[in-house]
């Protein structure tokens, strides 16, 4: 009843039909079709939107592990102290917080929130549930370079994220191991795959890998597709303006069967945290993942000493490009109201607003110009130079590409490839077909 | 409810008789009490059960981002040609709740059953081991799946210790292999169903009428004969709930699979799927749509085929 009267009211007041109030009732019935517990609809249950004069802002947070939480904590405390605007944060576990993104978006979203540069973003932009912030970049725009620019920018041209750091994806591994037994930083294929042979022979696993959560092989799928195929064509694969049943994409996966027999086997049951356990026990060789590896290395001694290595080079482009995704700040439709929500964003993309995030999390790349590199780690040095050397730099599968292609099709395909070697592409091609026409 | 029928019955009575006397009978209170008991009932109905349930089933035929309500566009029999043919989680899902049913009817419901058979003997303690038993059963999902990991995890669980593999090469992958990991599942799903039916079968022996065994003992029975052929008879609307409890868990399973992997290798079921499709950022309303409605066409034979039991039963009374 309530439900109805609801409708209406907003009905009368929008003059449309409410699309929040149906889409509840629709996900009510889905959830009682399916006689399942009801996921609870998280919707953040943020402070009440702050006018224009208002010194509030809320802020959603999709960073809940310890370290990028403390980060941001710090981020929001010297924002408050700066500005005298007070800030509002929401923590969200990490996963629920992508997971209920849609839901979020659409009910109550806090002013500003924690996401992705990339067709994650520009989705949702394109949807009109993020505010356009070109005033902003107006006054941040000469802290970023070209290719973030380019990565903050919708579909329509205007601006939406501030970028807050990026890390890069590579293969990292102990240098004291390395040193012990003679290794050496292979830069073609063909000595990765030698190198994980005498790694085998030493008893180690050669190639950490870990997805259970299904998401991780996707680093190993985009560097094979970029080595062999080239940037643009990971990019048009994603955006699906090239088929998956074609030669090229069969070429990736026949590539990585030869590195299948060196990757952990038993990955389909172990989280990319058990896996780091792994390579700091130096019971594993190397581990390519992106940097916040180095986040699960509390202990100094160990954490000192990891290194890293680019993809090595196999068909095309050399070592040119590189997967760094971008995470930043977007603002909610509502927060594009709040001034203050603006002061925030601002605030973050500037080199003073970075360090104090840097300060707290080392394992990322602040990707301000003019953010403070004296603190950086040798290890961090590398990887800032590996991104800002790149000619091209990719996103990561679930950010390039549509987030139902990824999420229902490629994890399910690559955890059964992992297990035994075998894929569709056919049937990959038929899938992405059928998800990309209901967008 | 009952109130509320009575009522009708009277008045419908009321009104062949003598309709003059109907309009004393039923004063413009009890109309507005009578509309208001019906109504309300209705509306929840209405608004939480049936026009979710044919708004889905509309929803099926399209494809939509679930965003923005323009963006539904018709797509036929499309959602459910793709399903059945081109979407692989789809057929390995059906395979799983078909085994979660034959397992569960075949060693979780008869385990709850025994459960009961000896909890209902005076033994000491019977009480503690009853609240044992059940206690899974009370458990919020999230708990289950820490337990669960604890136990099944593989370098540091449990059973890996007690098999005597933990850190070696030959430890069982239970949640990541996908040849056991359904068995694990199961087993998990064992834990808390044979509770549920313990509790259920406690309260129908309770209610066996005591003669009844002491008529077997006198004629001779013992303790087997008096259970398969007097007492198990007796509970017979105990029996036909518990079979249409273990139908229905077995097509609602979900939890489990859904805390261990969110359902994918090797933990598909239709359940999960569902979720998949409609819940998240991949969202794909048509295709989670059609799975629901998949499941609603299943879920309804258990259904009809209890409603028609016990409301076959009343007609017989």
């Amino acid at each position: 009843m309530t439900m109805h009267e609801d409708a209406l009211r907003r009905a009368s007041s929008q003059g449309a039909w409410d699309r929040r109030t149906l889409l509840k009732t629709l996900g009510v019935g889905a959830v009682a079709l399916a006689g399942v517990p009801a996921l609870a609809a998280c919707t953040g249950g943020s402070a009440p939107a702050a006018s224009g004069g208002a010194k509030t802002v809320s802020f959603g947070s999709g960073s809940s592990d310890e370290v990028p939480k403390n980060a941001y904590k710090a981020v929001t405390d010297a924002f408050e102290k700066k500005s005298g605007i007070k800030v509002a944060t929401n923590v969200v576990p990490h996963n629920d917080f992508q997971n209920k993104i849609n839901t979020y978006l659409q009910g109550s979203p806090d002013d500003s929130f924690t996401w992705f540069a990339g067709y994650r973003m520009q989705y949702y932009a394109d949807k009109g549930l993020l505010a356009p912030i070109d005033d902003v970049w107006e006054k941040i725009g000469g802290n970023y370079s070209d290719a973030l620019k380019k990565a903050s920018t919708g579909a329509d041209g205007k601006m939406y994220l501030v970028p807050n750091y990026n890390y890069p994806w590579g293969f990292f591994y102990r240098k004291s191991l390395w040193a012990e037994k003679g290794y050496e930083v292979p830069t073609t294929f063909d000595e990765l795959t030698a190198l994980a042979k005498k790694m085998q022979g030493d008893g180690l696993i050669p190639i950490e890998f870990a997805d259970k959560d299904g998401w991780p092989a996707m680093g190993t799928f985009d560097y094979l597709n970029m080595r062999l195929n080239g940037y643009q064509f990971h990019m048009d694969l994603t955006a699906h303006k090239e088929s998956w049943d074609q030669k090229k994409v069969s070429d990736v996966f026949d590539t990585w069967k030869e590195l299948l027999p060196y990757q952990n086997p038993n990955a389909l049951g172990m989280t990319w945290q058990d896996s780091a356990k792994n390579l700091g026990d130096k019971k594993s060789g190397m581990y390519l993942l992106g940097s916040f590896l180095t986040q699960q290395y509390t202990d100094k001694t160990v954490a000192d000493d990891i290194d890293f290595f680019p993809f090595p080079e196999l068909a095309m482009e050399g070592q040119d490009a590189i997967e760094a995704p971008i995470d930043g700040l977007l603002l909610s439709k509502k927060g594009g109201q709040n001034q203050s929500a603006k002061d925030f964003l601002a605030y973050l993309g500037t080199p003073e607003g970075q360090d104090v995030y840097a300060s707290v999390d080392s394992a990322n790349i602040a990707t301000a110009k003019g953010a403070d590199t004296s603190k950086f780690t040798p290890l961090n040095k590398k990887m800032a130079d590996a991104i800002s050397n790149a000619k091209s730099i990719s996103q990561f599968f679930d950010r390039d590409a549509l987030p139902a292609m990824a999420n229902n099709v490629m994890i399910p395909a690559l955890q059964s490839f992992i297990k035994d070697g075998n894929v569709d592409v056919k049937n990959l091609e038929a899938q992405a077909k059928s998800l990309y026409a209901a967008q | 409810m009952s109130t509320a029928s009575d009522t009708t019955t009277a008045g419908a009575r009321g009104a062949r008789g003598a309709p003059a006397r109907r309009v004393r009978r039923l004063s413009g209170r009890d109309k507005w009490v009578l509309g208001f008991m019906v109504g309300v009932p209705t509306l929840i109905q209405l608004v939480l059960v049936w026009i979710p349930t044919l708004l889905s089933a509309a929803l099926s035929f399209t494809r939509w981002n679930g965003l923005s309500l323009s963006d539904i566009k018709g797509a036929g029999l499309a959602n459910y040609q793709f399903i059945a043919n081109d979407y692989p989680p789809f057929w390995p899902a059906v395979q799983h709740n078909v085994l979660w049913l034959v397992f569960l009817a075949l060693v979780a419901t008869p385990l709850g059953l025994l459960l009961a058979i000896l909890l209902d003997q005076n033994i000491r303690g019977s009480k503690i081991y009853q609240s044992i038993f059940f206690t899974p059963v009370m458990l919020s999902l999230a708990l289950i799946g820490v337990i669960w990991q604890l136990f099944y995890n593989r370098d540091s669980g449990l059973l890996n210790f007690l098999l005597g593999t933990a850190g070696t090469p030959q430890a069982v992958d239970w949640f990541g292999d996908s040849s056991v990991n359904i068995w694990a599942a199961l087993l998990a799903a064992t834990w808390r169903h044979a509770g549920y039916v313990m509790i259920l079968y406690l309260a129908g022996l309770k209610g066996v009428d005591p003669t009844l065994r002491e008529a077997a003992q006198i004629d001779g029975a013992n303790a087997v004969q008096t259970f398969f052929r007097v007492i198990f008879p007796a509970m017979r609307p105990v029996n036909v709930i518990i079979i249409v409890i273990t139908v229905i868990e077995s097509l609602r399973a979900f939890d489990i699979v859904y805390v261990i992997n969110r359902g994918t290798n090797g933990l598909e079921l239709i359940s999960a799927l569902v979720i998949q499709n409609l819940v998240g950022e991949g969202q794909v309303i048509g295709v989670g749509s059609a799975l629901a409605v998949i499941l609603l066409v299943i879920s309804l034979v258990p259904i009809t085929f209890y409603l028609s039991r016990a409301f076959g039963k009343d007609k017989e009374a």
